[in-house]
């Protein structure tokens, strides 16, 4: 504690506040990008994310232009991303028809793997998804896909009735199975989907605002003590940065993968 | 209730949702119109050819084995036949040189015959010119032995004759002692 109340925790004078010192809620405020010509709500998270959607289109037109039955260089890196969802996540995962699904979940993953990775780009640094407002966003498309296609398969009430009750209860269960069951998957499947995405990216970006941020201020104060502490925890953020990187292509990937499987279970036969 | 609890940074800010809903709609429309179909089409086109490749590598080694079958039966019959006209001709060899044996013999014999026939024939024309002329000369030596003409007298010339036949008999059967 003695140690801890000379580094400037809360409050610790103007310089810290200048450097949005602590870390906190209010690091992930958006700041509207022309206040004045472009509406209030236009802000940098929403550019951001624009800025993201044009770069995978983009990216996709540019890689699908010119195929041939014998890949070039620019083709097999992108028959290798595309066949990581196509093969590795829709086919296997939902199996027979998975050829209508593809489509979304390509979207899904390459929407949240560059909007993840911009959180370790610096132009950017700020992981769209960490506003929840995306990720809700994603959730309910991802909820509205999964319902619809189990509806579209069984029908309302068949759909209902799978996805509620699993086959083999006794009907005495029924009345603690099925509120269970139609809660955890109908209502918390899109909350764990968007708060896990939300979460992790929220927490990732906290953690490097912490090491960043509160390793400048101490290379900047006059302690030579604190200048080494600042210097390793700067040192130390290039790992947190890896770390995030490799947190940023997992989520994408479970969210995708979990899409599709809530895909596969909404349309399979018995439980 | 709910209403009154902070929700804090999971408290969504509308225009970020509305955004979210339309950028990730419009990555899902464009994925679905051009990227996957474009890479769908690019894998059918992918199989078809592996799946050509296979079927035209695959009747070119029927093809092959065919000519092999048949080359192997070309091959077979060229032999027989080669076997049955070498057999032929040894048979053909064997029946001309019996044949021009058989000729030459006849030809030899016929040549033998002939050339005893002639020498016959010279022989006894010799035999009759030789007697006529030692007659002559016989008759002619005694006639200037005795002084006087015997040329026409037919009594010379028969005892010419005997005389000669007398000769004859004589060498035949000395000839066979």
């Amino acid at each position: 504690m003695g140690l801890l109340s000379l580094i400037p925790l809360e409050g610790g004078g103007a310089e810290a506040e200048l450097h949005g010192w602590p870390p906190g809620v209010d690091s992930f405020k958006a700041k509207p990008m022309w206040p004045g010509v472009l509406p209030d709500w236009f802000t940098n998270h929403i550019l951001q994310a624009i800025i993201a959607a044009i770069l995978i289109i983009a990216f996709w037109v540019w890689v699908t232009r010119n195929q041939k039955i014998v890949p070039g260089k620019k083709q097999a890196v992108g028959e290798m991303i595309y066949d990581l969802v196509r093969n590795s996540i829709a086919r296997d995962i939902i199996g027979h028809d998975y050829h209508k699904y593809v489509p979304y979940l390509l979207a899904v993953f390459s929407f949240i793997l560059v909007n993840n990775l911009f959180g370790e780009v610096f132009i950017f640094m700020f992981p769209t998804f960490s506003k929840i407002g995306f990720v809700y966003a994603l959730a309910l498309c991802s909820w509205l896909l999964y319902n619809l296609a189990g509806i579209k398969k069984h029908g309302f009430v068949g759909y209902l009735k799978l996805s509620t009750l699993p086959a083999g209860v006794p009907w005495p269960l029924w009345f603690l199975i099925i509120p269970l069951e139609f809660l955890s998957n109908i209502i918390v499947r899109p909350l764990t989907l968007a708060l896990r995405l939300f979460a992790n990216l929220f927490a990732g970006h906290l953690v490097v605002l912490v090491f960043v941020v509160g390793g400048t201020i101490l290379l900047g104060s006059a302690e030579v003590f604190y200048k080494v502490a600042g210097g390793s925890a700067i040192l130390f953020s290039f790992a947190i940065f890896a770390l995030e990187l490799l947190v940023s292509a997992i989520q994408a990937y479970i969210f995708t993968v979990l899409t599709a499987q809530y895909v596969s279970s909404a349309i399979a036969q018995e439980h | 209730m709910l209403l009154e609890i902070d929700l804090g940074p999971l408290l969504p800010e509308l225009p970020e949702f509305l955004v979210g809903l339309v950028l990730f709609g419009v990555l899902w429309f464009v994925m679905a119109r051009t990227v996957v179909p474009m890479f769908e089409k690019t894998y059918t086109a992918r199989t078809a050819a592996i799946q050509g490749g296979i079927e035209k590598a695959e009747s070119a080694q029927k093809e092959a084995a065919a000519a092999l079958e048949e080359y192997k039966a070309q091959l077979a019959t060229a032999r027989e036949e080669a076997a049955r006209i070498r057999e032929e001709a040894k048979s053909q060899g064997s029946s001309i040189v019996t044949d021009m044996r058989q000729q030459a013999q006849e030809e030899s014999a016929r040549l033998l015959a002939s050339a005893k026939s002639q020498i016959d024939a010279e022989r006894t024309q010799a035999v009759q010119q030789l007697r006529t002329e030692v007659g002559g000369l016989a008759t002619s030596l005694a006639g200037r032995i005795v002084g006087e003409s015997l040329d026409d007298d037919a009594r010379a010339q028969r005892t010419v004759d005997r005389f000669i036949a007398d000769l004859e008999a004589q060498s035949t059967s000395t000839g066979k002692a």
